[in-house]
């Protein structure tokens, strides 16, 4: 298919540093392609800032994919933008008009903050996974992969959970700027093997302790973090979360 | 210096259990005394940091990414061998093994791809312990998928997300040690130089990419698994970050780089589409196992796909290797499409595309079957190109993938600078000149998990290793030699950016030393590359500064060591006048179109050693000795 060129105007987010207040700029792109992604766009309005020695937009991006959750913008408010189940590095301009304006801003949350423009620090999605987010198992004494027969049901249950790129998109999107769909993702896909089960009472209640510490807001069934998700992690994990939750602080399961 | 690689005597069976036992071993009191810096923290690096710290050895972990689970290893679709035979097809360790040697065209060391072959079957186990949940059947036991170059199902697959799925097992192993104290995160920090004191290996000088902190980190031993060097073409499947830096700072303290021009084209990826796309997305190769791949069999037909009649059609792969037909190695594919094109039958806008059609395949399992097991694929596909693939053939082209070159090991994946380990991508050792689908990430996690946490016992045990600090002469010189090196790249202030010099750096390295390659062609890189070095140093353009989070004066840095990197490449690709695996030099074809090898004058490992920018790197022979695989033309017919 062939593709046209559009004109954007292009209203993004610039911010030195956690502690400054930040604005917005506009800027004008002439002869933009269809066919190129979004990323590339702003590639493009980098290096026309760049020739006019303006210092470019940072933003994050790797994989370009949609599987390493590096990239992460709020585009035109939605997160990642409007495309459902998608990536903002996945976004073509395709689905923009010429002569749109176009607004981009990082993640807003208390728990990540702004590092420059729209890159935000996400440090605390590792320090939940740090706490008990993991199976203990020592290298070398696994047993054989196929002594434990996992239901295919079971198996699909908990790869649609670990679907989850840890992208902040399901914060971005909360009006509480919630981390339960990232939180409950991890502890769903682990509470559907059995090689989960040994720790997962302790697993729920530290991982939701390390939550709150890190100033995520609650969860309040809003429902925004499912419609966000670029890879569709369904609310029902959360559901689940909640029942682990409360089932360990009920029996008084150790932390 | 004489390039000894340690294999141990014996049989091939026997070498790795006897070197296991032969290894001397650190006292487990001991081990908190030794400090093991890990660069880098995909299936290589994570694996190693976090069963490194399971030892008790103190563990550094840094990696560019905001988070280590970020690492491009996660971009990884097909899958991962194995040699478990659950399939009970006939595979078997030693199969796997002669598979993996014979895709790599015989340029890989045997003992080293056999105890690949041998650990892959623990890497399963360990992985599905993790809680990483791999394909399975109704029967609740592992699915397998075949993949090309081999003839029996040992694929073990997670949908097309096999690398991010085996990357957060890793990382979740990795953030129990960080939970348990025993190992320090450095995230968003880049490796700038390797710091040598008496001949070792003894530390790094790195930036905080967030602060511009420059500083010294001094161990006992570097590990290196920082990937591969593909964006040295500009446009790849590889991540934007991923780069030759540590790689290539460790080569110029004196680690050998080895085969640099090994270079994977794969057949299946998007075709490049207009001049300013950053990358190129690989469709995963399981789709050869359902699609079917062709072109018009008239030159210039410009026919819609459903226009043309099955008999105007060539399924070239299935008519020139009726035994593998689609499941040829990717070295082959990638070749047999380019010949295709090159013919004038390629296919879409541009003429540089082949079909890759699924309509057979819908018609005997139907459409639903297809989704299960490429849906995510399709999806992106779609998404990327705007058209349908369960109505339209896809479109696909070979795309630059995986480096099989790296620095050089020995059998304990120990550089020639003792204290230097280099696991996955990053080192050159096993997979010859051509990797065979579904092996890298066999063998990130084999390096990490089962190699390097005993070897580098063996090194801790033996080594003699003075105290040092930071403030050592040579930390010092290094950390100076950096700044003055970001200064320099902030000063410049010139009219082009980073992105184009880089394109202009891939253009040559694509046309010069891509697909194919002659004398002629790689003669004028010779000429081409130092100009837009020169260049760059002359005319780039980096703004803001060095005190903040600043990615242009990141990439600025790691294209400057791209165009230092790609000159060696291309002296290795002129030096082997011969073709192997995705090394296909025109001059060196048999009738067929095929690679021919030359085993009588290049059946050696080429490792080159630093002398100097621009001066000819000293060439360093490993001779290859083949004592249980015989060798021969290559042939998938």
């Amino acid at each position: 298919m062939s593709d046209r060129n559009i004109r954007l105007k292009v209203r993004v987010w610039r911010q030195n540093g956690p502690n400054d207040k930040g604005r917005f700029e506009n800027h004008e792109l002439a002869e933009i392609s269809q066919g190129i992604s979004f990323l590339e766009m702003l590639d493009l309005l980098n290096r026309q800032l760049t020739l006019a020695g303006i210092e470019p937009v940072a933003f994050d991006s790797d994989c370009r994919e949609g599987i390493c959750g590096s990239c992460s913008m709020i585009i035109n408010g939605m997160a990642h933008g409007p495309q459902k189940g998608t990536t903002a590095c996945q976004l073509h301009m395709r689905h923009f008009e010429d002569g749109a304006t176009i607004t981009i801003e990082p993640w807003r949350a208390k728990a990540f903050p702004v590092i420059k423009d729209l890159v935000v620090d996400r440090a605390a999605f590792d320090r939940i996974q740090q706490a008990g987010g993991y199976i203990s198992v020592r290298t070398g004494s696994a047993p054989d992969a196929n002594a434990i027969p996992i239901g295919k049901e079971a198996a699909d249950a908990a790869f649609d959970a670990a679907a989850c790129i840890g992208c902040g998109a399901c914060v971005a999107a909360c009006p509480n700027a919630s981390a339960m769909l990232f939180v409950s993702a991890k502890i769903s896909q682990f509470a559907h093997l059995p090689q989960g089960q040994p720790e997962r009472w302790r697993r729920v209640q530290r991982m939701v302790a390390q939550m709150d510490e890190e100033k995520f807001g609650a969860c309040t069934n809003v429902g925004e973090c499912e419609a966000a998700c670029p890879k569709e992690i369904s609310v029902r994990n959360i559901a689940l979360l909640n029942r682990d939750y409360l089932l360990a602080r009920f029996m008084k399961e150790p932390v | 210096m004489s390039l000894k690689s340690h294999v141990p005597e014996g049989a091939i069976q026997e070498k790795w259990t006897k070197h296991q036992f032969d290894l001397k071993l650190v006292n487990p009191a001991n081990k908190r005394k030794f400090e093991i810096i890990v660069v880098g923290t995909g299936l290589a690096g994570g694996s190693a940091a976090a069963s490194l710290a399971e030892l008790g050895y103190k563990v550094k972990s840094f990696c560019i990414q905001d988070s280590p689970r970020r690492a491009h290893s996660i971009a990884a679709q097909g899958g991962i061998n194995a040699a478990k035979n659950y399939a009970n097809d006939g595979d078997s360790v030693w199969r796997l093994f002669y598979d993996t040697v014979k895709g790599g065209d015989y340029r890989s060391r045997e003992a080293n791809v056999y105890r690949l072959a041998e650990i892959s079957t623990a890497i399963i186990d360990q992985c599905v312990a993790q809680g990483v949940p791999f394909a399975r059947e109704y029967g609740g036991l592992l699915d397998n998928r075949s993949f090309g170059g081999a003839q029996v199902s040992r694929t073990f697959y997670a949908r097309g997300q096999t690398g991010q799925q085996l990357l957060l097992g890793c990382y979740s192993a990795l953030m129990r040690q960080v939970d348990l104290g025993a190992v320090d995160l450095y995230p968003r920090t880049e490796m700038l130089d390797l710091i040598v004191i008496d001949g070792q290996a003894r530390g790094i000088v790195t930036r905080n990419l967030v602060t511009g902190k420059m500083d010294v980190h001094i161990g006992d031993a570097v590990v290196l698994a920082t990937g591969g060097y593909g964006r040295v073409f500009y446009l790849s499947t590889n991540g934007q970050g991923s780069n030759v830096t540590a790689a290539w700072r460790a080569h110029k303290r004196g680690a050998y780089m080895a085969n640099p021009c090994f270079t994977q084209i794969h057949p299946t990826c998007i075709p490049v589409h207009g001049e300013h796309q950053s990358k190129l997305t690989l469709m995963s190769e399981s789709l050869r196992n359902d699609g079917r791949v062709w072109v018009p069999k008239e030159k210039g037909d410009k026919r819609a796909p459903g226009q043309i009649p099955e008999n105007e059609r060539d399924y070239y792969l299935e008519r020139r290797y009726p035994s593998f037909g689609n499941l040829v190695p990717r070295d082959v594919a990638s070749r047999a499409a380019k010949q295709a094109c090159d013919e004038g039958r390629g296919v879409g806008e541009t003429g540089l595309a082949v079909y890759l059609d699924f309509a057979d395949a819908i018609k005997r399992v139907g459409e639903d079957a297809i989704r299960g097991k490429y849906g995510n694929l399709f999806h992106m596909y779609e998404k990327i190109t705007g058209e349908n693939p369960y109505k339209t053939p896809m479109r696909i082209y070979p795309a630059v993938h995986y480096t099989m070159g790296g620095l050089w090991v020995d059998y304990n994946l120990m550089s020639n600078l003792p204290g230097l380990f280099v696991l996955g991508e990053a080192n050159f050792s096993d997979h010859g000149a051509n990797r065979l689908g579904a092996s890298a990430l066999m063998q990130g996690l084999a390096d990490g998990y089962f190699v390097v946490p005993y070897t580098i016992g063996g090194y801790l045990a033996t080594a003699k290793i003075a105290p040092a600090d930071a403030t050592h002469a040579a930390a010092q010189e290094a950390l100076g030699g950096s700044k003055e090196r970001i200064a320099k790249l902030l000063g410049v202030r010139g009219k082009k950016t980073v992105d184009e010099l880089h394109r202009e750096l891939g253009l040559v390295m694509w046309n010069r030393c891509g697909m194919a390659r002659n004398a002629e062609g790689l003669d004028k890189a010779l000429g081409e590359i130092p100009r837009i070095r020169e260049e760059f140093w002359k005319n780039v353009n980096v703004q803001g500064s060095g005190d903040d989070l600043n990615q242009t004066l990141e990439l600025a840095g790691r294209v400057a060591d791209f165009l230092e990197f790609a000159e060696t490449m291309v002296i290795d690709a002129r030096e082997r006048n011969e073709s192997c695996g995705g090394h296909f030099r025109e001059e060196s074809q048999t009738e067929e179109n095929e690679a021919r090898r030359d085993d009588e004058k290049y059946s050696y490992v080429a490792a080159w050693e630093y002398k100097g920018v621009g001066e000819r790197p000293a060439l360093h022979k490993e001779d290859l000795t083949f004592e249980n695989v015989k060798l021969t033309q290559r042939s998938y017919k």
